[in-house]
């Protein structure tokens, strides 16, 4: 919403500071985005007074004028040439001089005019941006004398300011609400300015208007017939007859005014029921009378399939969850959002019908919506605009038109089926004190929400409040507790903390979990990544957004590696081939009831093994499927300590994890190599994804240090095709029993000396009783006994040499 | 025997030589001690089986201790000797140690778990709720009216079967509400998402952290004061704050919380547009609607609720320009904030 300062100044009868309103319509909960100085390019503009006017020797059109400029150290008067034709020794005009800027940004440059130097120019209102006016030079009515900064003796300087309005306050989309806060705060009381009066002579609405009559749902208004049968889509209806008006261009004040909030200046009707948009809140339509078919106004909803053509000259459809204003053919207006183009006031309408309407705001809403056709008017009529305030308004409004327009009114109606009150809450002042802290005292109370337009009285021991149409926000006792609160200032209250008990709900497992494993597989030398969890199906049971942003983010994860490979790809066009990314996050599935969430974990990995360093010269191992399967494997030990790692079925390398137990069926992860759209540079990519299940880990238990010392052996044993690295660490580990301290793999090797198809794998074997010192002869017995048994049960020999 | 014992103990007052030898007495030292043939030690050695068995043993013992200990001081001192010779030859200590890969957590769960460490000084728990969730959970029970202009500015992505992606953590809110009984003291953290396109301020999905207190007479001052402890240890010490009404359909009164500006402490800067405030989150006193919509009598219970962006908060404090920045993956964007320094 942007107000303008000086409007609001002719609300408060009062100058305001720009930086002091935005202070203080932040702490009224109505912040100020920004602060727009307007006309600022005229600063360098001033007041100057034509002393002489002479013919300009070498040109018939052009005069040289002896101008007082003012100014200090006895400059005296200058001379300066100029064309206009209204030009009048004795009056004041504005004055830039040599070096001055001007609207546009031209710095004006001392130069010579047929032959004669002029210092400097007087300005025409186009010149100085305020109007299409440049037939002449702007002749000035004040009495600032000569040298006055044009911005201070002209009244057109203002400040746009621009206000965030939340959703729960309509009566702040106007300045008369804006002003009326400001008034709280400032102590001071608001007043509508008077409408100067321009040509008309026959202003017929004044002392001799009468208030509109009131009817349930028909009447007549100056021989046009009303009819509201729609009253739960508009409430309540009021209209007026105008006749003899004259469309023209608005006075200055009226374009200004809107000018200066940012609306363009339409014509003088339009501009006068936008000024009451804009000063009261309440939209108000004008419409041709001539072009009214009856003549009549009949509000109902509209039938599906009707057309109208809008203002904005689209056809659109309406349905019959729409309210129209019609005629007694067709529809004239979608209510409350935009009026036909047909209808419209023109140059030649001479009489027009005024609507003031208060229409349900969820109709309006699902109107714009559905029409996708938003307006100043619907945005209004969709958060609610007084319903009690719209006589005064339609007065105002008429008043305006006449002011501008001319014309006359002979009568007004009021349509109003169900007329209701303004609704009364009562107020507990210990209320108060109770959720907020601190005491406020009862007539402190009362001062604050009368100050605002609330009335309020004395209920035993309660207050009795009533709400202002303009407030339909305030429905219960805590929205009183919050003006309060508001008015006061919320810097009145302490802020110093108060015991507090403890509360009943456990830290969640889950954050716990994420906790723990985001931790370890950083350790393990990755870089988290919160990648975005919208992207195209990535599985046959994705959860698909009925309205995504692009058809491309039109569905949600269903595993997190597909995101992560495309943040490789972006560090790769990076140039970045040393890559390794984690995220634990949240993926989706279609279940059979509605979406079932999960969390998961994923790496991916690519690159060089370690970084490069200058004692090692050659270049570092690039990582491969082995580093994919310790990140894997410690994942799963941290995410799904249920699972242990398997080779995956199927032809390529790659595991999976698989819950113990769990009949094979059961997968909580997965490791291999993954496609990418990969630059010729890149090293081979890996990744892995696992289930995060949520365990609760029972503490670590200490287990003794060995103080025996180990006795340690290693062999080479030849495998035959099919026998894995696992069958052979099986039959060791059973063979040897617990005496088996550890046992891993430190080489393998294929080729001459071995059996085509055939692979030597070596491993280290560390035996150690944590009772006593093993013999050695204990050792070799048991490792005798472990190769027979591999060679019964697996054909695995030692191999020779 | 005697002898053997003597002169055990008086080549032990040899040890002292070696760490000050330097490389070519100690090959005469080894020699003259360890020496195969005739080095004074091995002599002993090579004297023990002419001794009694009983003399043999304590003067053999005695012997192979030394014997290890010239040993060890040999080798010890050969490590110096070749090490001091390496750093002669012209090894150049500025250039580069040897690395490994570093890793790190993203920003934001750095400051979503700062957030919470913080509140859990304060007595909060966390607990945590569904993305996917129903208009119920999202809107309806926090008191959003339905159509509404209020929905407009949390517009939603919509599922099949009634459900959505929830705009808020606020659901949790009511989630836990009905599951526990005051007191309830909780923070949420988790991702939610807006129909907003992508641009440098604005992301269709997006981390918040909400909080809620509810239990008998808890006040506005102990909203207040809450939030202010907590921007002192966000923020620092000397942080101010200040509280301006708001609105949100679930609280009453509501109020937005700003904080002295943490670049510029308040002489104002580009980072707070010049205010020297900078708008950290909203909150507000529970609305007795959605108390009542879990079931807790609002004339008995009151409660506060807050939430904040750690995605914006991240921004202000590190100066980030453009929230895509998060969502991009570069390893040089989160190796920056890996608590290590820029490698
Ligand atoms: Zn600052």
């Amino acid at each position: 919403m942007i107000v303008s300062r000086r409007w609001l100044e002719a609300l408060l009868g009062r100058a305001l500071d720009p930086q002091d309103l935005e202070r203080r319509l932040g702490m009224l909960g109505a912040p100020v985005e920004g602060i727009v100085p307007l006309h600022q390019d005229l600063a360098d503009v001033r007041v100057a007074r034509v002393l002489e006017v002479k013919q300009h020797p070498n040109a018939d059109r052009l005069t040289l004028c002896l101008v007082d400029v003012g100014g200090s150290g006895g400059a005296g008067p200058v001379e300066v040439v100029c064309g206009a034709p209204n030009v009048q020794a004795g009056k004041k005009y504005p004055y830039a001089a040599v070096g001055a800027v001007l609207p546009g940004g031209a710095k004006l440059e001392r130069k010579k005019i047929r032959g004669v130097e002029s210092n400097g120019m007087l300005c025409s209102a186009k010149e100085l941006g305020l109007g299409e006016d440049h037939a002449g030079i702007l002749e000035l009515d004040t009495d600032a004398p000569p040298g006055t900064p044009f911005l201070d003796a002209y009244p057109i300087a203002d400040h746009q300011i621009v206000i965030e309005v939340t959703a729960n306050r309509p009566d702040l989309l106007c300045h008369k609400g804006v002003a009326r806060e400001l008034g709280a705060s400032l102590g001071a009381t608001i007043k509508l300015p008077e409408l100067p009066v321009g040509r008309s002579d026959r202003r017929t609405v004044g002392p001799n208007y009468r208030p509109a009559v009131r009817r349930p749902d028909r009447g007549a208004v100056d021989g046009v017939e009303i009819r509201l049968e729609d009253a739960e889509g508009c409430p309540r209806y009021m209209a007026a007859v105008i006749r003899g008006v004259r469309v023209g261009p608005s006075p200055a004040w009226l374009a200004g005014r809107l000018g200066n909030i940012g609306q363009r200046s339409i014509n003088n009707v339009v501009d006068a029921t936008n000024y009451i948009l804009f000063e009261l809140n309440q939209p108000l339509h004008a419409f041709d009378l001539a072009r009214l078919r009856g003549p009549a106004v009949v509000i109902r909803r509209a039938r599906a399939g009707e057309r109208i053509v809008t203002l904005d000259g689209v056809e659109r459809t309406l349905t019959a969850e729409m309210t129209a204003i019609c005629d007694a053919e067709r529809p004239t207006i979608v209510a409350g959002v935009m009026g036909s183009a047909e209808s419209e006031v023109t140059p030649a309408t001479t009489d027009l019908v005024l609507e003031c309407a208060y229409f349900q705001p969820t109709r309006i809403r699902r109107t714009r919506r559905a029409l996708g056709l938003s307006s100043e008017s619907s945005y209004r009529f969709e958060r609610g605009i007084d319903l009690f305030g719209m006589p005064d308004a339609l007065r105002r409004a008429i008043e305006a038109i006449v002011a501008v327009a001319g014309g006359e009114v002979r009568e007004a109606l009021d349509l109003w089926p169900q007329p209701i009150h303004e609704k009364t809450i009562f107020l507990r002042p210990e209320r108060v004190a109770q959720l907020l802290g601190m005491t406020v005292e009862r007539r402190d109370i009362e001062q604050l929400l009368s100050a605002i337009g609330f009335v309020v009285a004395p209920k035993d021991s309660r207050l009795a409040v009533q709400v202002p149409g303009w407030r339909p926000d305030v429905t219960h006792e805590v929205d009183l507790i919050e003006e309060t609160a508001r008015l006061k200032g919320y810097g009145a209250f302490p802020d110093e903390l108060r015991p507090y008990r403890p509360g009943t709900v456990p830290d969640a497992p889950i954050e716990r979990a994420k906790e723990r494993v985001r931790q370890a597989i950083a350790r393990g030398g990755f870089y988290e990544a919160r990648t975005f969890p919208l992207g195209p199906a990535d599985g046959p049971d994705a959860v698909e957004v009925l309205n995504p942003l692009s058809a491309e983010e039109a569905h949600l994860r269903t595993r997190l590696l597909p995101g992560l490979v495309r943040r490789v790809e972006h560090n790769w066009a990076g140039r970045n081939r040393d890559i390794r990314l984690f995220e634990v996050g949240t993926v989706f599935r279609r279940g059979t009831s509605g979406v079932a969430e999960r969390t998961a974990v994923a790496g991916v990995l690519t690159g060089a093994r370690r970084p490069p360093h200058w004692t090692e010269g050659a270049k570092v191992p690039d990582m491969d499927i082995w580093d994919l399967k310790h990140h894997f494997e410690l994942a799963v030990r941290l995410a799904a300590p249920a699972c242990h790692v398997q080779p995956a079925p199927g032809g390529a390398l790659g595991w999976v994890a698989v819950k113990r137990g769990g009949g094979g069926d059961d997968v909580g992860g997965w490791a291999g190599a993954l496609e990418a759209d990969a630059p010729v540079w890149a090293a081979p990519l890996f990744g892995f994804e696992v289930r995060l299940e949520v365990v609760e880990l029972a503490p670590a238990l200490y287990r003794a240090l060995p103080v025996t010392p180990p006795v340690e052996r290693d062999v080479a044993l030849v495998l035959p095709p099919d026998v894995t690295a696992e069958a052979v660490a099986g039959v060791l580990h059973r063979t040897s029993g617990t005496l088996l301290e550890a046992l891993d793999v430190f080489d393998e090797y294929r080729g001459p000396g071995i059996p085509a198809d055939h692979r030597s794998v070596a491993w280290h074997l560390s035996f150690r009783d944590p009772g006593r010192t093993l013999r050695e002869g204990e050792v070799d017995k048991i490792l005798a006994a472990a190769m027979r048994a591999l060679e019964d049960e697996l054909g695995v020999r030692r191999r020779a040499g | 025997m005697r002898d053997l014992l003597a002169a055990v103990h008086a080549l032990r007052e040899r040890l002292g030589e070696i760490p000050q030898a330097d490389e070519r007495r100690l090959q005469d030292l080894k020699t003259e001690i360890l020496g195969r043939k005739a080095g004074a030690l091995t002599k002993i050695l090579g004297d023990l089986p002419k001794l009694q068995p009983a003399d043999r043993r304590s003067v053999g013992a005695a012997a192979n201790v030394l014997k290890r200990d010239f040993e060890a001081a040999f080798a010890a001192r050969e490590r110096d000797l070749a090490r001091a010779s390496r750093a002669t030859v012209g090894l150049d200590p500025t250039m580069p140690g040897r690395p490994s890969w570093r890793g790190g957590l993203h920003l934001v769960t750095q400051v979503v778990a700062e957030i919470c460490d913080i509140f859990r000084e304060l007595g909060f728990t966390r607990a945590v709720g569904p993305e996917a969730e129903t208009e119920w959970y999202n809107f309806g029970a926090l008191n959003f009216p339905k159509d509404h202009p209020a929905i407009d500015v949390q517009d939603s992505f919509y599922l099949a079967d009634g459900l959505l992606l929830r705009t808020h953590t606020s659901p949790v809110q009511v989630r836990t509400m009905e599951q526990y009984r005051p007191p309830i003291r909780v923070v949420s953290p988790g991702q939610c998402y807006r129909r907003d396109p992508f641009d440098p301020s604005h992301a269709p999905v997006f981390e918040q952290v909400e909080g809620l207190v509810v239990d008998e007479g808890v006040t506005f001052v102990d909203l207040k004061a809450t939030l202010s402890a907590f921007a002192r240890q966000f923020f620092g010490p000397h942080t101010a704050t200040r509280f301006s009404p708001s609105y949100f359909p679930f609280t009453e009164p509501s109020a937005d919380m700003q904080v002295s500006c943490s670049v510029c402490h308040g002489a104002g800067c580009p980072t707070c547009k010049q205010t020297g405030w900078m708008e950290i989150l909203g909150s507000g006193m529970v609305h007795p609607a959605v108390l009542e919509n879990c079931r807790i009598d609002p004339e008995h219970y009151s409660g506060f609720a807050f939430g904040m962006g750690p995605h914006r908060i991240a921004m202000v404090r590190h100066g980030i320009p453009d929230i895509r920045l998060f969502f991009e993956g570069d390893v040089r964007f989160l190796a920056q904030f890996s608590g290590e320094g820029a490698p």
